[in-house]
This record gives C-alpha cells, sequence and structure tokens, in this order.
C-alpha cells in the first residue's frame, strides 16, 4: 500500500499550471441536458467556433492573484482619496469650470462602468468556452469596482459643486444622457460575440485612449489628484480588457472564416456608434478643460488615424478593413466639438452642467489647432452670443430638437463636403418614417431597424407627455435637475460664487 | 435586413403616431442658420392650416435671429423630407402631405446667416 507521506510539502503550481487548471477541464458534458439550453445565445449570432480552447487569455489570471492585485490598488486609491479630502484638494483645482468635466464623467461614464459590469456579468455566465468565460467573470468584477471607486472619488466634491448629486437617476431620464444610455443598451441586447465586439474590441481596444487621455490627462492637468488616481487604478485593469478585445476578435477570425464579414459589419458598427458616443467627450476636452491637454483634432489624428490605422493594418491578413464611415469622421474633425458646444450652450436651461463663452485666450488657441475651421465657422458665434449675453439678450432656443434614432444625439452634424448644411438622412420602414445624423447611424438602423424603432428618444418621450409634464420645468424636475443651480452658465452659478469666495480667501491670507 | 435575435423578433414603434394624442411630429430647418444648432421638433395639429406656421409657429422658433424679420416669405425655397415643395398657406398639413415626422427645410434666398458663417 502507498501511505501519503504527510510531512511531503506540495509544489506550488506555476502561474501557467494554475491558470491551466482554471480553464481547461473543469466544464463537463452535459448529458441529461441539452447544451444548447445551457448556452442558449452561442448559435443564434452566426459566428462558428469549432475549438474553445484555442482561447488563451494572454494574461493567464486566476483567483488568487486577481485578488491580490485587487486589494493592493484599492488599498493605494482609498489613502490618496483621504488625503486628497484631508488637504480640500477641490481648492487647488485650475478653475471651478473644470468640475464640469466631472459632471459629464459622473452622469455619463459611470453608469456605463456600471452597465459593463452588468454585461460582463451576462456573458461570463453564457459563454460556452471556459477561457472567454473566465476573463469576462474577472472584468465583470473590475467594472463594478470602476464604478464604485468612479462614485467615490466624485462624491468629495459633491459636497460643495452642484450637478453631481444624482447621477444614476438622471443617467435613466436626461435627454443628453440617453446617448450613452442608449449605447451601452444597444450592446447589452446583443448576442455575446456582438457584445464584446462593441464594448471590448471597438470602445476599449479602438477608441479607449480618447476617452482615458481626455479625462486624466485633463484632471492631471488641472489639478485633479483624485481622478487621476483612480484613472490610474482603472488603467491596469484597462490593459487587461483592451487584450481581451483584441484576443477575441482574432480567436472569432481564426476559428471560420464565415465569420469574418459578421465581424467587419459589428466593426463598422461600434466604431460608428463609439465615434459618435465621444462627441461629447470632444466638446468636453476642447472646452471643459481650463487647461488645455491637446485638441480634439490632434487625439483623434494621434489615436485613431496612426494608432488605429496600424491595428487595422494588422487585422488585414484576416480580411478585415478601416471601419466604414472613418473618413467622415475624418471630415468632422475640425468641427465636432464646435459643434457639440455650440448645441449644449443653447440648451444650457436643461442641462445638469455649465455653459459659457470660450475667453479670447481659448479661441487664440482654437484658432491655433484648428486653423480650418475655426475663425471661419465658429469664432463669430462665440463673438455673437458674448455681445449679447453682455446685453443681456443671452441666447436660448425655445424648440427642442431633433434627434438622432439611432445615436440619440441632436442631428447637430454638418455634411462631411460642407459645414454649413446640416446633415440628415432619412428613411421609410413599416409606412413610417425616420430621421437619422448621418449615414453611419442610417445603415445600422438598416440593417435591424426593429431594434431601433423601440428607441426612447428624450424629445419625443416629453412630447407624448411622458416624463412628467409639458414644461421645461416640469421635465427638469422629473430629471431631478435643481434648478437655477445645475443649470445655465457658469458665470452666476452657486459655483462659480462659491470659487470665487475661495479665490478671495486666499488672496486675503497672501496678504496679510 | 431583420434583427439578430434568439426568436421572433417584432415590435410596435415607440413614436408611432397612435402615441401623440391626435397630434403629430414635424421637424424645421432654416438652412445657414446654425445659431440654431439642429432641427426643432414641434407637436402639432394635422389640421393645422399652413398659414399658422409662417404666422405662428416659425416666428416663435426663429424669430430672435436678426435675419427673420428680413424673410420675404414670396422667395422662400421649401423642402419636404428632402423633395422641393410648394406649401399653400390655406392648406392643413394632412392636405399638403406632411406626415407624422416630417423634415420641413427652408432657405432663405440672400439671407444667409451672419458674419459670411451661415449663422
Ligand atoms: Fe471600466
Ligand atoms: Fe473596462
Ligand atoms: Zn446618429
Amino acid at each position: 500500500m502507498n501511505t501519503p507521506n504527510p510531512n511531503e510539502r506540495l509544489r506550488k503550481l506555476s502561474l501557467k499550471e494554475r491558470y491551466a487548471h482554471l480553464t481547461r477541464g473543469l466544464d463537463w458534458q452535459p448529458t441529461y441536458q441539452d447544451k444548447k439550453k445551457i448556452f442558449p445565445f452561442t448559435d443564434y449570432e452566426g459566428i462558428k467556433i469549432h475549438d474553445w480552447d484555442a482561447f488563451e487569455d494572454p494574461f493567464r489570471l486566476t483567483m488568487d492573484s486577481y485578488w491580490k492585485y485587487q486589494a493592493e490598488k484599492e488599498r493605494k486609491l482609498y489613502a490618496v482619496i483621504d488625503s486628497f479630502a484631508q488637504n480640500n484638494g477641490q481648492m487647488n483645482i485650475s478653475d471651478a469650470r473644470y468640475i464640469n468635466a466631472l459632471k459629464i464623467f459622473i452622469t455619463a461614464v459611470s453608469p456605463l462602468e456600471y452597465a459593463a459590469h452588468r454585461g460582463f456579468a451576462h456573458v461570463g455566465r453564457h459563454f460556452e468556452g471556459v477561457g472567454p468565460r473566465i476573463a469576462c467573470q474577472f472584468q465583470a468584477i473590475d467594472e463594478l469596482r470602476h464604478a464604485q471607486t468612479q462614485i467615490h472619488t466624485i462624491s468629495h466634491f459633491n459636497k460643495f459643486f452642484d450637478g453631481l448629486h444624482d447621477p444614476l437617476h438622471m443617467y435613466n431620464r436626461v435627454w443628453y444622457l440617453s446617448v450613452p444610455k442608449s449605447f451601452f443598451e444597444d450592446a447589452i441586447t446583443a448576442g455575446p460575440f456582438e457584445f464584446l465586439t462593441a464594448v471590448s474590441f471597438s470602445f476599449e481596444y479602438v477608441l479607449t485612449s480618447l476617452l482615458f487621455v481626455p479625462f486624466m490627462s485633463g484632471a492631471a492637468y488641472n489639478g485633479d489628484m483624485a481622478t487621476v488616481t483612480f484613472g490610474f487604478s482603472a488603467q491596469s485593469d484597462e490593459s487587461r480588457h483592451m487584450t481581451l478585445g483584441l484576443e477575441i476578435i482574432k480567436f472569432m477570425l481564426q476559428q471560420d472564416e464565415g465569420n469574418v464579414p459578421i465581424v467587419q459589419k459589428w466593426i463598422d458598427k461600434w466604431f460608428w456608434r463609439g465615434y459618435r458616443l465621444l462627441s461629447i467627450i470632444a466638446m468636453m476636452m476642447d472646452y471643459m478643460l481650463p487647461k488645455k491637454i491637446m485638441s480634439w483634432k490632434e487625439a483623434w489624428e494621434m489615436y485613431f488615424e496612426q494608432g488605429g490605422g496600424a491595428l487595422f493594418n494588422d487585422l488585414s491578413r484576416y480580411g478585415i478593413r478601416l471601419p466604414k464611415y472613418h473618413e467622415v469622421a475624418k471630415a468632422e474633425k475640425d468641427h465636432y466639438s464646435h459643434q457639440a458646444w455650440s448645441t449644449f450652450y443653447q440648451y444650457s436651461h436643461a442641462s445638469a452642467f455649465h455653459t459659457w463663452t470660450p475667453s479670447e485666450e481659448e479661441m487664440t488657441w482654437f484658432a491655433e489647432k484648428y486653423p480650418a475651421s475655426f475663425n471661419q465657422l465658429y469664432r463669430p458665434r462665440y463673438d455673437y452670443w458674448a455681445k449679447a449675453e453682455a446685453d443681456g439678450k443671452r441666447f436660448y432656443n425655445n424648440g427642442l430638437p431633433q434627434l438622432c434614432q439611432v445615436c440619440q444625439i441632436p442631428t447637430f452634424f454638418t455634411e462631411p463636403t460642407d459645414p454649413t448644411r446640416i446633415s440628415t438622412r432619412t428613411k421609410i420602414y413599416n409606412g413610417e418614417r425616420f430621421y437619422f445624423c448621418s449615414d453611419g447611424c442610417h445603415d445600422i438602423f438598416e440593417d435591424e431597424p426593429e431594434k431601433y424603432l423601440q428607441s426612447w428618444l428624450p424629445v419625443h418621450q416629453i412630447l407624448q407627455g411622458n416624463c412628467g409634464g409639458t414644461t421645461v420645468p416640469e421635465v427638469l424636475d422629473w430629471y431631478h435637475l435643481n434648478q437655477g443651480a445645475d443649470n445655465f452658465d457658469y458665470l452666476g452659478s452657486p459655483d462659480e460664487a462659491l470659487w470665487e469666495n475661495w479665490q478671495s480667501a486666499r488672496k486675503r491670507v497672501i496678504a496679510s | 435586413m431583420t434583427t439578430t435575435a434568439i426568436g421572433t423578433y417584432t415590435f410596435p414603434s415607440r413614436d408611432r403616431i397612435e402615441n401623440f394624442h391626435g397630434l403629430q411630429l414635424v421637424y424645421f430647418l432654416w438652412d445657414k442658420h446654425l445659431m440654431f444648432s439642429a432641427p426643432i421638433t414641434l407637436v402639432l395639429p394635422p389640421t393645422l392650416p399652413f398659414s399658422e406656421i409662417l404666422g405662428e409657429v416659425l416666428p416663435n422658433l426663429y424669430g430672435a435671429h436678426p435675419q427673420f424679420a428680413e424673410i420675404d416669405w414670396s422667395t422662400v425655397e421649401w423642402e419636404l423630407d428632402g423633395v422641393a415643395f410648394i406649401p399653400m398657406p390655406t392648406l392643413t398639413l394632412t392636405a399638403l402631405g406632411i406626415d407624422h415626422k416630417s423634415l420641413l427645410r427652408f432657405r432663405t434666398p440672400g439671407l444667409e446667416g451672419l458674419a459670411q458663417a451661415s449663422f
């Protein structure tokens, strides 16, 4: 008989072995249940997988190392947040206008982190292969952590500034927040492969720098060390998420040639949806950062035209090309942020953040960064509006904007070939007319009209009487928007009054 | 195309005309006047005569623009959902074929916005 020696120590498994044990052979083949019933979402998108074990997570992450890393990051982050609060870090930011970038972040981005948590928890259950399933489960926890740490960090600013008090409620109701909400709900209601193409590849891999750089470098440039720290804390997770995005794309493309056109169609769609979502970020980066990092145009050139160009060059060996309408994005880069800000400026009465006309110094910077468009088209607007404001006739738009049926953004974009002409596209489906902002959104609708005819378009919902009443104040109440504090211009706002108070107190201290 | 789904997938449109309690939507867009950044959505009775659009609706939406008062309405060029269109002031929206969620785009020759910026 072979008696085990109780004194013999078990050899510790290597990381690779541990990962192998976690992801290989742990599943079983069901005998009394149909596998299709256990994994009902595997086939219907048309993606064919022949060997699930061919998927390998390059990080080979296992439970024990995951908990260890994440706990360490949490400890560091909360130490920074505590000291930021103790040292009144909110007083050391560049200018209180900067807080408006955080208002966009907490209402438009943090709820997406939570939505991502739900999406990854879902595919983490429903992927048939253990490798991708485990990777998605880790990501589901990451995304929940991101939502939590962001809420914790920004809650400090909520003690002083307006517009930060009810982000999840606003996310579900406020007109411009239906843009991020509908983006994510479109992804989450797709099948698992489309979801990963949308979120992990198109958004996290291809477009992520265009979200991350404006907020995190923007925070660093503007003295917000708390936000910088949660950015760093999320960044190492993000590199794992990006890798999952790239690996899953390559996996689908390698598994079956028939997958290529399906994946290409999704890349086309999700590039366009992600790019449209970024119009809000373009505006935030050019207009809301008192100390600017780079222009939207420069960021687009660096991170998409160059970085994305190299990536798609690489993917061409699988038969994948650049996403459709990337040339439209190129043509729009001179106008994107300016058109978005002009829109929010005229609807400032209905927004949960402040607007302003840019200073002369900022307009000089815009003219330098946007030589082909700013002085010709956009400076005259701000000159006119600033003068109207000075004359006591601040301009507001009296009407509600038409919204794109797909991206839900007001149809304010101009034709790629003519920046003085508003671009609209239309289509009749089942006897009903629909409008879109662009060919990109039109094509997405045309491919799956039944999905987008359910769009909850805030303007149409208001006019159907579903949003608390028929007047603007009633609707804003229904949004939980604190009227007179959250909305209107920065000049004259309680935010401004508080900031000026801090500044003069500081001057008194220096003088004495 | 049909939506990729696990079963049959048909839904009523969320913005079908029945949901507007007897009214309909119409979008308006004044070309070359980007002070108004996007087309404007209005909910109107289908029986509204076009003269009311000219006399009430548009002044309320666009009157803040200094060029609005200068418009000579006899020279205005209209497009209904991308097709050239001549509205008879006495006719109603329905009689003119302005359906639910139609876009009326109008150009005012000689009035091309402020500061040569189509603004
Ligand atoms: Fe995240
Ligand atoms: Fe992520
Ligand atoms: Zn759109």
